[in-house]
């Protein structure tokens, strides 16, 4: 993790995540019902991270995501993803953060009818460092 | 033949008749905005029901979907959630995803929003200088869809012969048709 000048966004210095992670989910079944029935087009699936900093009482952010059409695969074995988008906090929340939730979530959308946001039942706790990386190559 | 029977009806047609026409049509009218102006009570929200105008969120909604939004005042805006969102002075409603939430202790939140379909986050859209949307930004939550049904509000944009068209059949179905 790194304290890095955010281009796209504030001028000042944020904090810099860097994740990687591996996902091993099985969409197919939920708890009494069966997630792809014949009204669903297809699932957008979202890696969230969320935690708490003295800056923001909630933070979100969205760090991958991947769409899931009716017929493909509802069995991920993701392993060793880098993250899809750059995950910069509002200020210096990430330093010595101890829990940082990581959650699986996905809207269903329909042919026709109810957006439903759903979230996983699984989810990890990610623990920042007191410090700062020293600039790597990447 | 029926070119002249109708031609006869309406010499036959006096004021009273009319009149009462006139007075029908504007019943159905004022009920079709009355019914608009009770979705906008329920849901909350300015504008309850949006077409989808661009394919920035394929392949979930194309041009032409219909949306049915709310937007309660309780509701907390979430990563993942889909928002309809006007910037500052335009007109036009965004349709697109919330990826990253701010949210202070007493309930000020700022949000970032991407297309799924686009390659890069919102910032690009907002204001000059803007770097977050706020909940006065947002017309409603996505809650509902429809496909295709929009396309014809998107045809009568684009043609408006068509538009012009279709008024002219509606007014005189509506005023010629008889009551029995």
């Amino acid at each position: 993790r790194k304290n890095l000048e955010d281009f796209s966004g504030p001028k000042d210095r944020s904090d810099f995540g860097f994740i990687i992670f591996d996902i091993t989910a099985d969409i197919l079944n939920g708890k009494n019902y069966f997630v792809f029935d014949w009204n669903v087009k297809q699932l957008f699936l979202f890696l969230t991270a969320e935690y708490s900093t003295k800056n923001n009482a909630l933070n979100q952010v969205v760090l991958w995501d991947k769409i899931m059409l009716r017929g493909d695969n509802p069995r991920l074995f993701l392993k060793d993803m880098k993250t899809k988008y750059y995950f910069f906090d509002d200020g210096n929340g990430l330093k010595g953060n101890k829990n940082i939730t990581l959650t699986l979530s996905w809207n269903v959308v329909p042919n026709a009818g109810i957006l439903p946001l759903v979230t996983g039942s699984g989810h990890v706790s990610v623990p920042f460092p007191d410090v700062y990386e020293i600039s790597k190559n990447y | 033949g029926p070119a002249m029977d109708l031609f006869g009806d309406l010499r036959r047609m006096n004021k009273r008749q009319l009149y009462y026409q006139v007075l029908n049509f504007a019943m159905i009218v004022s009920s079709a905005l009355m019914i608009w102006k009770g979705l906008i009570v329920i849901t909350g929200s300015e504008s309850p029901i949006v077409v989808v105008l661009s394919g920035s969120m394929e392949p979930a909604f194309h041009r032409g979907d219909l949306l049915f939004l709310t937007n309660f005042h309780d509701d907390p805006i979430r990563a993942g959630e889909i928002v309809v969102f006007k910037l500052e002075g335009r007109d036009i409603p965004i349709v697109h995803r919330v990826i990253k939430i701010h949210e202070k202790e007493n309930g000020n939140i700022k949000f970032l929003t991407k297309g799924d379909n686009n390659e890069v986050d919102d910032r690009g859209l907002y204001k000059e200088g803007q770097n977050w949307l706020e909940k006065k930004d947002v017309v409603g939550r996505a809650r509902g869809f429809l496909p295709y049904v929009g396309m014809v509000t998107i045809i009568m944009n684009d043609y408006p012969k068509f538009k012009y068209a279709l008024l002219a059949v509606m007014g005189a179905y509506v005023l010629l048709k008889r009551e029995s």
